[in-house]
């Protein structure tokens, strides 16, 4: 009797584990993305909405398997790519060596904070046709938007994070023998870490943004030129599909940022398991 | 044949602003000897400890170490504090050998041996309970063998038993290693259990020098014990009484003020 019961063990794990609801939990945040989508694809399909506003997914998909196949796609996918990297590590060292600057010497930050602060409230975009006039449309114009956009997360994250440092630690440091280097290594830039770390997520959103922003004005080559060009041509299709490519490199970037955060801080007690 | 530092503090005064905080402060501590200090917040311990852990400097006065007057940080002073202070990225193994050089972490793991937590020498200290926290805290203070350990409250935020398992703790490797120590507390039992003497400071200065003649480990049913708590106690709270009528015993020694 008990025999016939029983269930081969494989299954029972996959049954306990809807009935947990493991799957329900990973599969759940994709729910309303596809809910929409298909939503999307119903409505241009029943010509509820014209394909010339907006093209059904399908052959949105369509026109991305197109680009992917003349290698188009990943031309213009490294050319966005290398231009936000080059502007992360311009504007990310910058702020970060002008966050551990005022952060540290307070000669420093009378003499430089202001100044910073007063810079920081122009948006960086506003300056789009003084930076054309400097640097013309070529590379060095998007480059130096996105340096511009990362710069003050970067900078005003890892001030905070210095300046937060417990003096507390800092005067333990001193009486158990650390020297000013140590104690910057050892305390004061760990200690600081979860808040620059933070500024690298907010300043990924603002190199996207500002990359989509740069690429539009002119341009030869980059996600951005890739709409452009087939907004002049009438292709919503490949439209649509680089704005998607957009959110996916955002999404990316995101991720990596996230893997970062939980590599470098497995100390700390929210990235702790159990 | 101990190894703790002789400490002498003369005439020691600092002041905040206007504010005095310590008064020609003099107190004699033997190589060796265990000291207490107590006395209401306010009083100046902590800013005495910070004098002679070398973080301050005293306005008047000054403080001999073996007959050296202090200067500046000295690496046969170890602190511990009323929080841990530990280092929350390093693992515990790394917060004991903090500030050591060379081939450090045999002696980081003899350390946490003797205050019973070698097993957890690769945790986080984010999964630490408070009284481990303080035990890690106070490895890294043995470990670097201090001639002078100064105790800033370092039991009063833990629960009652886990410190008075600390005390013990304290007092075993102590009367093991005898280094000279100081240690700041509120609570007068703890004072009495520990200290050989207990000094009560009040308005910066020594209102109450008492020798503890009892043996050890102290028992807190003993009445001896609980006489003598009473006692400070006692003094603690009716001062203006007590200073009027200062009634020495024998084992009580009032300092002039």
């Amino acid at each position: 009797m008990e025999n016939t019961l029983r269930i081969p063990s494989s299954r029972t794990a996959f049954i306990q584990r809807v009935l947990r609801g493991s799957y329900l939990k990973v599969l759940a945040p994709w729910g309303i993305p596809l809910l929409l989508i298909l939503i999307w694809q119903i409505l241009v399909q029943s010509g509820v909405i014209s394909t010339r506003v907006l093209p059904s997914p399908a052959s949105v998909v369509q026109a991305g398997i197109q680009l992917a196949s003349t290698g188009e796609l990943f031309h213009h996918v490294r050319v966005s790519a290398l231009r936000a990297l080059i502007g992360f590590a311009i504007g990310g060292s910058i702020g970060f060596i002008l966050g551990l600057l005022n952060g540290t010497f307070s000669i420093s930050e009378r003499l430089l904070d202001t100044s910073v602060q007063m810079l920081r409230n122009i948006p960086h975009l506003a300056m789009i046709p003084l930076v054309i006039l400097w640097f013309g449309i070529g590379e060095e114009a998007k480059i130096f938007l996105v340096s511009i956009g990362i710069l003050f997360p970067i900078y005003i994250n890892t001030f905070h994070g210095i300046r937060t440092v417990e003096p507390g630690l800092l005067e333990m440091g001193r009486v158990y023998g650390l020297k000013p280097i140590e104690l910057f290594w050892q305390i004061v830039l760990p200690s600081a870490l979860p808040s620059i770390l933070i500024g690298v997520r907010y300043a990924l959103g603002i190199m996207w943004l500002t990359l989509i922003v740069a690429e539009t004005i002119a341009n030869d080559a980059g996600i951005g030129y890739m709409a452009m060009n087939a907004r002049e041509f009438l292709q919503t299709d490949v439209v649509v599909f680089s704005i998607l490519m957009y959110a996916l490199l955002g999404k990316m970037a995101d991720a990596i940022a996230r893997w970062l955060e939980a590599r470098l801080l497995q100390w700390h007690p929210s990235y702790q398991e159990g | 044949m101990s190894r703790g530092v002789d400490l002498r503090v003369v005439e020691l005064s600092k002041s905040f602003g206007s504010k005095r905080v310590l008064q020609d402060l003099n107190l004699e501590i033997k190589p060796g000897e265990f000291v207490a200090i107590v006395g209401r917040s306010g009083c100046g311990k902590s800013t005495l400890l910070r004098l002679i852990s070398g973080l301050d400097r005293p306005t008047s006065g000054g403080i001999l170490v073996d007959g050296e007057p202090v200067k500046q940080l000295n690496p046969a002073v170890r602190m511990m504090f009323q929080d841990a202070r530990l280092l929350l990225w390093q693992r515990v193994l790394h917060n004991v050998g903090l500030g050591l050089r060379g081939n450090w972490k045999p002696k980081a793991q003899q350390a946490l041996e003797q205050v019973g937590l070698v097993d957890r020498a690769h945790d986080w200290i984010a999964v630490l309970s408070g009284g481990q926290r303080q035990r890690v805290a106070l490895a890294r203070a043995l470990v670097s063998e201090p001639r002078l350990l100064l105790l800033d409250e370092p039991l009063g935020a833990l629960d009652a038993l886990t410190r008075i398992e600390m005390q013990r703790l304290v007092e075993t490797i102590w009367q093991d290693q005898q280094f000279t120590t100081l240690l700041i507390t509120h609570d007068v039992e703890e004072a009495v259990t520990l200290g050989d003497r207990v000094v009560l400071l009040e308005a910066g200065q020594i209102a109450l020098n008492l020798a503890v003649p009892l043996p050890r480990p102290r028992h807190r049913g003993d009445p001896a014990f609980a006489a003598l708590v009473e006692q400070i106690l006692h003094r603690i709270l009716s001062r203006e009484t007590v200073q009027s009528q200062p009634s020495p015993s024998e084992s009580v020694l009032v300092y002039s003020d």
